[in-house]
């Protein structure tokens, strides 16, 4: 590099630093700046931005190799982003993929010669029910084939723009000017709390007439739970925020959809944004914030201006700001944070970390967020559907949403659909209906395996079809995905095996250590060296990872393997045999010695065919 | 003198300071969890899981986990002795261990509780994972091969010497303990003397040239088992 463009390079990036305060703390939106302007964050542009926002380069780097869609060396200036999850593989990624590198002439992972084009593997990017699937930079591209790969590859080569690939609009919002994306919302069933529409303001001026206690009693008597999937009382939470500490208080909404299979955060974004922030808002004065933030997964950085000119609409009518609703003493307003292609920022306290402009690792508990949240101060996290859900409370009140659903799960769910099956798609429906009676909605009667609460889930089968979706039963933040005849469910497994071992933060040793391990064991299997002691090792392996993990991904990241083996333990005795001699093969010969035979350029003697 | 807490850890109760952590409470009482990532001058971290209990019923991490008035922990019980020989046992197949070649054996705090838990091997597979070394700076030697990624190194650079010499970076099984550089260690302006590299528990922070000054068998865990310190300094029960 020489020294002018050396100098141009510091002076970018010192704007980048100075347009967010030299702010430590928004090192996120600082890297992602860098990325966005430059490709990568390389080592130069660390020194930069260490030294502005007077922290520790070293500190930099930590963020910057946390986060997939931060890079420290530029990996194409487009960068193709393939989605590998399990649903998007069952409906042809593969080929897909192969079309891409052959055009390419690079392998995943790789870049052009000429830099311009780089081709990655990313976790599941919320589109199954248009799957196959990737990103080209931000822009979504549905329903690839390899007809579409190859036209996409000699567009982009043509002109380098990503945008030019949508040539068809989807319904609704995504055909806005500020989306302009070929996504479709496929809202196969609408419901009365969630996807209906909203007069902006009215629940508002409800809640602003009540006293924020009474707000909180609201929610608490409309039994309404957390609907991430935890299922944590949102009243309660909302109360013990407001009992924290005097000062700053936040709100943030979980945007961070990352669960595969999971996309109804992304229609309720595209079409009733204003009920998400409509609830933020409900929510701050409740708990007394003057703060809000969207944390919006990387992945939907399409749905990003077009949320901007919500946020910016509702300020013009001061449904956000100064004295919001003319309400004197209650000042409010949202930011949105952007994420980066990390899983674990779905978890409460890494997504606060990341807001922090830290690594996305979870924080230590206790302290919890309603005490010590975001910057340390008392922070209320719920999920999108959750604040929806709330902003519906105050406007047709608790009482009309506790009478939905069921007596311990109040309300309605939005699923996510996907698969095998006719209509993939966002249904909403009455918390407490039977799961077979959404997948004859859905056009899935034909099931043999369903995947509920996504990768990290339970995977049921037919003697499970008449269970109840709620949350003392089958429980989900959303996630269905369906298996028809044919399919082999280890490979589904095995998929969520390498999804959690790729999105793993790495802070706790079960959770990194055990994972890769789990996934091995799961593998020996699937390649046809697994003995009936192999079982048994799996199941003793990730109960260890369930119980030791420090946080909620560690804990579920084992129940693919767990919930199959018990519901599906004839599938795996399917594909083990006692050895024949007694001895347990812990590896596979022929590739321990692949590489020593290829520097002594002939096969070892003890390898038999 | 402020109020007491009291609870019961494995069948014995333990009287403990209010917002003292479980395992703090379990040291003064004579009464040792077994533990790697913490270490008495440091906040703690909770990353390596060894020290997990049951707190009624419930898995924590006692060197994180406050202790409560009328709390039932277990930690003795065959089932969480396993669990935390499974953690060891993860952590010696995670990293490249060869105890019999490293300088930190019978110092070395994963090596101890290996012994304390009679591992003799581990029951996972290996991953010899390739690691990078450092060798750049003239006092100090960083083998990343030997890291179990505690942290120590971290919080010690950044809370008592006020260096931040050390972080982590990269993510689950590619984490790894970078330097506050762009090369190596001797750009950095870490010391010998530094509290980071007094406290790393494994051999993949060592000082140059005193290699064996303590010969193999006059070290600390030859002949004392990891955490008798703790339990020979218990209070009269």
């Amino acid at each position: 590099m020489n020294a002018t463009m050396d100098e141009n390079l510091k002076t970018t990036i010192s704007n980048i630093c100075r347009e967010y305060g030299n702010d430590r703390t928004r090192l996120m939106d600082v890297a992602l700046s860098v990325q966005e302007r430059y490709g990568c964050v390389s080592d130069d542009a660390m020194d930069v931005i260490a030294s502005a926002l007077r922290t520790h380069r070293v500190e930099v780097a930590s963020l910057v190799s946390f986060y997939s869609f931060i890079k420290d060396k530029p990996n194409g200036r487009i960068v193709i982003r393939l989605c590998n999850s399990i649903i998007d593989r069952m409906q042809g990624m593969g080929h897909v993929a192969e079309v891409f590198q052959r055009e390419l002439g690079i392998r995943m992972g790789g870049h052009t010669a000429d830099g311009k084009i780089g081709l990655e593997w990313t976790s599941c990017i919320g589109m199954p029910d248009q799957a196959p699937a990737a990103l080209v930079d931000d822009v979504v591209c549905t329903r690839l084939s390899t007809d579409t790969a190859k036209q996409i590859v000699e567009d982009l080569r043509q002109h380098m723009d990503p945008k030019r690939l949508v040539k068809k609009l989807g319904d609704g919002n995504n055909a806005h000017d500020l989306v302009q994306a070929m996504v479709e919302n496929n809202i196969r069933l609408g419901g009365p709390a969630i996807l209906a529409p909203m007069k902006a303001g009215e629940a508002l001026t409800n809640a602003l007439g009540m006293s924020p206690a009474e707000v909180i009693r609201n929610v608490k008597n409309a039994r309404l739970r957390g609907r991430g999937g935890a299922g944590f009382p949102a009243g309660m939470k909302w109360e013990f925020t407001r009992a924290g500490a005097s000062g700053r208080r936040f709100i943030v909404c979980n945007a961070d959809e990352g669960e595969p299979g999971t996309f109804k955060d992304r229609v309720i974004l595209t079409e009733y944004p204003d009920n998400v922030f409509e609830g933020m808002t409900i929510g701050g004065y409740a708990i007394g914030a003057a703060e809000g933030i969207l944390y919006l997964r990387g992945e939907y950085s399409y749905l990003r201006a077009f949320l901007e000119s919500v946020l910016a609409a509702r300020r013009s009518r001061g449904l956000l700001g100064k004295s919001v609703c003319g309400k004197t003493g209650f000042d409010f307003d949202i930011r949105i944070q952007m994420g980066a292609g990390a899983y674990i920022c779905g978890e409460e306290t890494a997504l606060l970390s990341s807001c922090e402009g830290e690594r996305g690792d979870p924080k230590t508990r206790p302290p919890f967020p309603a005490q010590k949240g975001y910057l340390a101060c008392p922070t209320a996290v719920n999920n999108v559907e959750t604040y929806c859900c709330a902003a519906r409370i105050l406007e047709r009140g608790a009482a009309w949403f506790a009478g939905l659903g069921s007596e311990r799960s109040a309300g309605t769910k939005l699923l996510s659909i996907s698969g095998d099956l006719r209509r993939p798609g966002v249904y909403e429906v009455p918390l407490g209906i039977k799961l077979q009676d959404v997948l004859k909605l859905a056009g899935a009667e034909d099931a043999i395996a369903v995947q509920i609460g996504g990768a990290a889930g339970q995977m049921v089968g037919p003697a499970d079809f008449s269970r109840l979706i709620c949350f003392d039963d089958l429980a989900t933040g959303g996630s269905i995905m369906v298996f028809g005849p044919g399919r082999d469910l280890l490979e589904a497994v095995d998929a969520f095996m390498e999804f959690f071992v790729h999105e793993s933060c790495g802070y706790c040793t079960p959770c990194r250590a055990g994972n890769v391990l789990l996934r091995q064991g799961l593998q020996k299997i699937r390649h046809g060296k697994g003995e009936p002691l192999d079982l048994v090792y799996l199941k003793e392996l990730g109960e260890t990872i369930k119980i030791a993990s420090r946080c909620g991904l560690g804990q579920t990241a084992a129940n693919p393997v767990l919930t199959s083996l018990e519901k599906f333990r004839s599938v795996y005795e399917g594909r083990v045999t006692p050895a024949p001699d007694g001895l347990q093969p812990e590896f596979d010969l022929a590739v321990a010695v692949a590489e020593a035979s290829k520097i002594a350029g002939r096969k070892s003697v003890h390898l038999t065919e | 003198m402020s109020e007491k807490i009291t609870f019961i850890l494995d069948g014995n109760t333990i009287e403990g300071e209010p917002g003292q952590t479980i395992l703090k409470a379990a040291d003064a009482a004579g009464r040792y969890i077994p533990r790697l990532c913490s270490h008495k001058d440091l906040v703690p971290h909770g990353s390596c899981r060894v020290c997990t209990v049951l707190v009624n019923g419930r898995p924590q991490a006692a060197c994180t986990q406050p202790a409560a008035e009328g709390i039932v922990v277990e930690s003795g019980s065959p089932k969480v002795q396993k669990l935390r020989t499974s953690i060891i046992e993860m952590l010696f197949v995670e990293g490249n261990h060869f105890c019999m070649f490293c300088e930190k054996s019978g110092n070395c705090e994963l090596q101890a509780l290996a012994y304390r838990f009679g591992i003799t091997a581990p029951r996972y597979p290996y991953q010899f994972p390739y690691r990078d070394v450092d060798a750049s700076h003239p006092d100090i030697f960083l083998d990343r091969n030997r890291c179990v990624l505690c942290g120590r190194c971290v919080r010690a650079s950044r809370d008592v010497d006020g260096k931040n010499v050390f972080q982590f970076v990269g993510r689950g099984r590619d984490k790894r303990i970078a330097v506050d550089a762009r090369a190596g260690l001797s750009e950095t302006n870490a010391a010998v003397t530094d509290k980071a590299i007094e406290v790393c528990p494994v051999g993949a922070i060592l000082r140059k040239r005193v290699g064996y000054a303590v010969p193999v068998g006059k070290r600390q865990y030859d002949h004392e088992a990891i955490g008798t310190e703790i339990e020979k300094a218990a209070p009269a029960r």
